[in-house]
């Protein structure tokens, strides 16, 4: 079984009188150490994906298993549970906590997995290290660059261990430079065996994962492998 | 263990979360700093001048009964019947005393007042007491100075006086007033002793009054006036027993037929006691309702901070939730947010209260009772455990897709 198996996947808006299909009938499976990228323009439900592969958001009508568990029909609280256990999530926006230090802001997702303060403070070390941030642990936001925002998100979304970091628009908020730098991190994180999903209007962006699928009209238009000529690779690893 | 740790971690957050925007949390403070003050002192004054009136009453003593006009309980009669009652005279209280067997003593008191002075020096609305022999006993003065009336000091009309306390010093700063020759009314007495001072809030006219011998009292200032009679009881057992006999032998001196009301009161402390507890409680009540609402509008201060906060915070809610922080999480944050608030409103309120209190006590008898300290405690966290839930619920509720969405 995939890692992701999502199947007729349906999710309705109504907005006043209408009913707007924001995703209809979607069918999808991503394979454990994937790293994809979900691409369309703004409008086309490539959102309301990611909000329900993220457990976000609760589907109209279908299925969605992720890593062996039946998410559609959970309360809010168990979402939080998986969302807490089995996602990373990156924004566009970074969403750091503005008044916590880079550490805190790691060691929140461990908090809300009840972990003691010691292993806590450890793992989100090891994290912030991964990332390349060892040396910035007691900085707070604002006295980091953007580039080093999006690292402490990206240490965040891996410090519980996650089954997929799901990113939305991870460079948007970045110039190209420091951007191509993060994206270098993910296909790092990739090579270590983490499972990613980039949701991206750029086609840059996008061209770095080895799979994309592209959304238009709540519908999947196309899902393509990138050949490894096609594929843009940042000279890291 | 699973709660500890939720406490816990949600402390440190709203701890957190409280500390970075400092202004706002006092602001908020404020409404409950003055709410807990005022409930507070108004606690302390209440419990003071209860405390005082008990003392004063105790003064009293719980086996005399007091033979008067004017009945002490409330309802214990219409008071304009009361006022047009005939005089309790100095004939019916020597016939009583004659002839009543139950009793230990009896006191025979009247009062009036006037000038009281010393060559140069002068009291101009002393009260002025005639006693008996037995007064000092019966009511419990006790003498600092120079000795009581005797009987023969009663019988024979001797012009001597005993000053209380107060007016004491205010005749004679300086030396003894034992001996000296003092004018009460243009009369001269002669002082024999000074009473001990009783304090006291309500009958602290004790310590500004001079007392002469009932007989003098009658000759030199009024000639037929209304007494009280005290009888104090052998023990406090035997009050109810004594009570009977002494209403009885007062129907008889009054000559009342078997279908008459009584045209007198037999008090005792505990009645007026009741009546306090009756009026006073009532405006305690009130007092402490008024007071009570001050603190109910800071309640409100901190609901609407509250909400106001929620609305700020949206995307943190977002944020946090994404993370996985459950509904239940996000609840005790920001109940921990407003309880912290009012907590630390409600110690501020007391460290204001304390020392008013200790101002209060220059001229007003209050006492910081801790039972008030601790309710207005309670109170404190009650009201920001009630103003935050709302707030807290509906932050709570929020989806984390709409709430990251928000800037």
């Amino acid at each position: 079984m995939s890692l992701i198996e999502v199947r007729n996947l349906s999710r309705l808006y109504h907005m006043g009188e209408e009913t707007v299909y924001a995703l209809r009938d979607v069918s999808v499976g991503i394979e454990k150490g994937e790293y994809v990228a979900i691409m369309g323009p703004s409008g086309s439900g490539k959102s309301t994906l990611m909000n329900l592969i993220g457990c976000l958001d609760s589907p109209t009508s279908g299925e969605f298993i992720l890593n062996g568990i039946e998410v559609s029909e959970m309360d809010d609280d168990e979402l939080a549970d998986v969302r807490n256990r089995q996602i990373g999530f990156v924004f566009q926006t970074f969403n750091l906590l503005a008044r916590s230090t880079a550490l805190h802001n790691v060691e929140l997702p461990l908090v809300y997995a009840e972990i003691d303060s010691e292993t806590r403070r450890e793992r989100a070390l090891e994290a912030l290290g991964q990332v390349g941030l060892g040396d910035r642990v007691t900085h707070k936001p604002n006295e980091l660059s953007g580039g080093q925002r999006q690292r402490v998100a990206i240490a965040r979304a891996l410090v519980n261990r996650p089954a997929i970091i799901l990113a939305d628009e991870p460079t948007g908020n970045l110039d190209s430079k420091t951007g191509v730098e993060i994206m270098a991190l993910f296909e790092e994180l990739s090579s270590r065996g983490n499972t990613i999903i980039v949701v991206t209007h750029e086609e840059e962006v996008a061209r770095h994962a080895r799979r994309i699928i592209r959304i238009r009209d709540g519908l999947i238009a196309a899902d393509e492998r990138i050949s490894p000529e096609d594929r843009i690779q940042v000279g890291q690893s | 263990m699973r709660l500890g740790y939720e406490l816990k971690e949600a402390a440190k957050i709203s701890w957190v979360a409280i500390n970075s925007n400092r202004l706002r949390a006092a602001l908020t403070t404020l409404g409950i700093v003055i709410g807990v003050a005022t409930v507070s002192l108004m606690g302390s004054a209440i419990a003071g001048l209860t405390q005082t009136f008990e003392d004063s009453l105790s003064l009293l003593g719980t086996d005399v009964l007091f033979v008067q006009k004017f009945n002490w309980a409330t309802g214990g009669g219409d008071w304009r019947e009361m006022r047009n009652r005939r005089d309790i005279t100095l004939r019916d209280a020597k016939r009583l005393e004659r002839e009543l067997s139950m009793a230990q003593a009896v006191s025979v008191e009247a009062q009036s007042n006037g000038l009281v002075s010393y060559e140069e020096r002068s009291a101009s609305s002393a009260a002025i007491v005639g006693a008996n022999e037995n007064t000092a006993m019966v009511r419990g003065f006790l003498l600092a100075d120079g000795r009581y009336f005797s009987e023969a000091d009663v019988d024979g009309l001797r012009p001597v006086c005993i000053l209380g306390s107060s007016l004491a010093e205010n005749l004679f700063p300086r030396f003894s007033p034992l001996g000296e020759r003092i004018k009460i009314r243009g009369k001269k007495y002669e002082v024999i002793g000074v009473l001990e001072k009783l304090g006291g809030f309500l009958f602290g006219d004790v310590d500004n009054q001079v007392m002469v011998p009932i007989t003098r009292f009658v000759s030199d200032f009024a000639y037929n006036p209304d007494v009280n009679i005290s009888v104090k009881a052998v023990n406090t057992e035997l009050l109810d027993d004594t009570r009977i006999e002494v209403r009885g032998i007062m129907r008889k001196i009054r000559r009342l037929g078997p279908g008459d009301k009584d045209d007198f009161a037999v008090n005792q402390q505990d009645m007026l006691m009741d009546a306090f507890m009756q009026t006073g409680g009532t405006i305690a009540a009130g007092g402490l309702l008024i007071t009570g609402l001050s603190l109910l509008v800071g309640g409100i201060g901190i609901m609407n901070i509250m909400f106001v906060s929620v609305i700020e915070r949206t995307k943190e809610i977002g944020l946090r939730k994404a993370l996985g922080a459950k509904r239940r999480t996000i609840l005790i944050q920001f109940l921990l947010e407003a309880s912290f608030i009012c907590l630390f409103g409600g110690l501020l309120g007391l460290g204001i209260a304390y020392p008013i209190t200790l101002l209060m006590q220059q001229v007003f008898p209050a006492t910081l009772a801790w039972p008030v300290v601790l309710t207005a405690l309670l109170v404190s966290i009650f009201t920001g455990v009630i103003s935050g839930y709302l707030p807290a619920f509906r932050a709570s509720k929020l989806n984390p897709v709409d709430a990251l969405r928000q800037d």
